[in-house]
Order: structure tokens, then sequence, then C-alpha cells
């Protein structure tokens, strides 16, 4: 456990500081999402090597159960940002129900227009 | 009374009192939702939200002194967000015959969610300060804030129209998938991390590890693109 979790923040620290000395406009905990892709990539490309020499949570499946356990409780993660927004209420109660309505058009219709792009495109390439 | 009073005054001060309440007001929300039949209206997220909101308006509690509490929750999104990388690798070989569709719905939902945003505000007469806190509302919080702050909007004006996006995409989801007859995970997931970011990939870690999966991974395109086209997106409004 704290051996996964010290290699998941590390790649969250690496993503973080190259984040910020590049000037990316990607969150480091995205950058370190794929730092830890990386790191699974090489691992199994080297498995009888990494087997020996990495700590054992690390190639036994205990890095994997950490993640899986974090990303359980992903909603949870997002209670504290949103009650945030009960204190700026008076922001949106001047804009009206406008507000509300542009956004509740614009999050359907996207969510329409990318599930049937990629329906359409993943029937075509069925087709082939 | 006094007594209470000093009580009070002193559990304000530590974290204990808030994270516990988070945590408590979550349980009960999450076990609601399990009574609800997991009913996207009773999403444990939202609900949550305005129990702690009342809890914080009626003891005249502070924003700050909340996340002083709340911000052990809170820090756990970066951590989750980098151990999104298991399960995509795990299901690389489908991530990777996914590509080409993954590329397509990822340039037309960002422009459809910039794009809809923007002309819907036109219609709707919002003025320019707000429309532009509203471009990148489908990007998660931080991405948004960043891009707005850039364009010289609101940042927090921002959070707020993400946060919102979010809780109305996780809600909308399942339903418009259903009236669609979208049974494909992999696309439900994809719709959803694209357009409502975290709250949309927790919603379809919820549904399927395979809706999660490709949630992740549209969440992560779609900031990136976002950043990119959004100015370019605004420079049409002048």
């Amino acid at each position: 456990m704290i051996v996964s979790l010290t290699v998941i923040l590390l790649a969250q620290l690496a993503g973080e500081v190259a984040a910020r000395a590049a000037g990316l406009p990607v969150p480091g905990p995205v950058i370190g999402m794929a730092l830890l892709l990386v790191f699974l990539v090489l691992r199994d490309r080297a498995r009888p090597v990494s087997n020996r020499w990495l700590p054992p949570p690390l190639v036994d499946g205990g890095l994997e159960d950490a993640s899986k356990g974090l990303l359980a409780h992903l909603s949870i993660m997002f209670v504290p940002a949103g009650v945030g927004i009960v204190g700026k209420l008076d922001v949106l109660a001047s804009h009206g129900l406008a507000l509300a309505l542009v956004l509740v058009l614009s999050v359907t219709l996207t969510l329409t227009a990318t599930v049937l792009t990629f329906v359409a495109v993943s029937r075509l390439m069925d087709r082939r | 009374m006094n007594g209470d009073f000093a009580l009070w005054v002193y559990l304000t001060h530590t974290p204990l009192l808030w994270l516990t309440v988070t945590l408590l007001a979550y349980a009960v929300a999450d076990r609601l939702f399990q009574a609800a039949g997991r009913h996207p209206a009773a999403n444990p997220v939202i609900h949550s939200i305005w129990m702690i909101g009342l809890l914080l308006t009626l003891t005249g509690t502070p924003y700050p002194a909340y996340f002083q509490g709340a911000q052990f929750v809170h820090f756990l999104l970066g951590p989750a967000t980098v151990a999104l990388a298991v399960p995509l690798y795990e299901r690389r070989a489908t991530v990777t015959r996914a590509l080409l569709p993954m590329l397509a719905a990822l340039l037309v939902g960002c422009v459809t969610a910039m794009a809809s945003a923007l002309a819907f505000a036109t219609l709707a007469g919002i003025p320019y300060e707000v429309m532009l806190a509203m471009a990148p509302k489908s990007v998660t919080t931080g991405v948004a804030m960043g891009i707005v702050e850039a364009l010289g909007g609101d940042p927090t004006l921002a959070a707020v129209l993400v946060m919102l996006t979010g809780m109305a995409g996780a809600v909308i989801v399942t339903p418009l998938m259903r009236l669609l007859r979208v049974e494909d995970m992999r696309a439900r997931g994809f719709a959803a991390g694209l357009a409502a970011h975290g709250l949309g990939t927790a919603r379809a870690f919820q549904v399927s590890e395979v809706a999660g999966t490709f949630a992740g991974i549209a969440m992560g395109l779609n900031a990136f693109l976002t950043a990119i086209l959004v100015p370019v997106a605004v420079s049409f409004l002048r």
C-alpha cells in the first residue's frame, strides 16, 4: 500500500513539475497518468528483471489494487469542490435561469454528438 | 451554554469536524442512491453537496473553514487521476482498437461543447464576460480556470460553471443513452468523460469499468484540445 501510493504520488509530483516547467496547458495529474502508464509498460516489458528488483507490491498487483481502490471512490472526491459553489449561488442567481438552461442544453448536445460520432465511426470500421 | 460554545469553537478549528461531516454526508447520500436503485437523479455527489451546503449556511461556517477539513478528500483527486493509468493499461487492447472512433468523437465533441455553449449563450443574451467563463465548461476545473484566466475572464465563475456542467452531465447521461439506444459502453463512457469531465467519469465508473476507462481518456484528451481551441473560438466572438 505505502509503496504503491508512493509511486502514484511520485508520478503526480513529476507531472506537476513537468507541467509547470514546460508551461503546458495539461494538468499535472494527467501527465502523471501518462507517466504511470509508461511505468506499467516498461515494467511488463522487462518482466523477469522487474520481478527481481522492484518492491513486491509493484509487481504482484498491489499497485493495481491501490489504484482501483482510489478510483472506486472517485465520486466523493468532488464533494469539497462542489460545496464551494453553494457560496457562489448569488453569481448564478444574477444571470438567472437562462444560464442553467444553456448549460443543460449544451451538455445534452455534447453527449449526443460525441456518442453518435463514436458509434458511427466504430460501425464503419467494423464493416471493413 | 458557554461550555457548548467553547466546544464548538474548538471543533471548528480542527479539520476533524468537517472531514467527518463530508464523509458522513456522502455515506448517507450513497445509501439513498443504493436504496433508489442507483437512479441517476439520486447522484450521491449532488445530494451530499446540498446537504453540506445547507449545514454550512445554517451554522454560518465560511467555506475556507469547511475546506480545512475537506481538503484531505479533495487532495485525493490528483492521485485518483494518476490511478486512471491502471484500467487504461489493463484495457490497452480495447483502447487501441477504438483509437479512430475516439479521435473522431473527441474532435466533434470538443467543438460541439464550445460552439453550443457560445451559441446558446448568445441567443439567451448572456453577457460576454460570463460567456467567456462558459466556453471551457466541459473540461476539468483546474484547466478551465487556467484557460479563462488567460483570456481575462473570471476563473471562479468558470469553476462554478464547470461543476454545474459536470453535475448536469452525470445526471443526464444514463437516461439520454437509453433514449438514443446506445449500448456500447466505450462510447457511453467516452461521451460522459468528454462532456462532463471528472463527474462524468465518476458516474461512468459507477456503471462499468469499461465506461470509466474511456471516460478517463476522454477527460484527459478534451482538456488538452479545449485548451488549444477555446482561444480560437473566443476570437470569433469579438
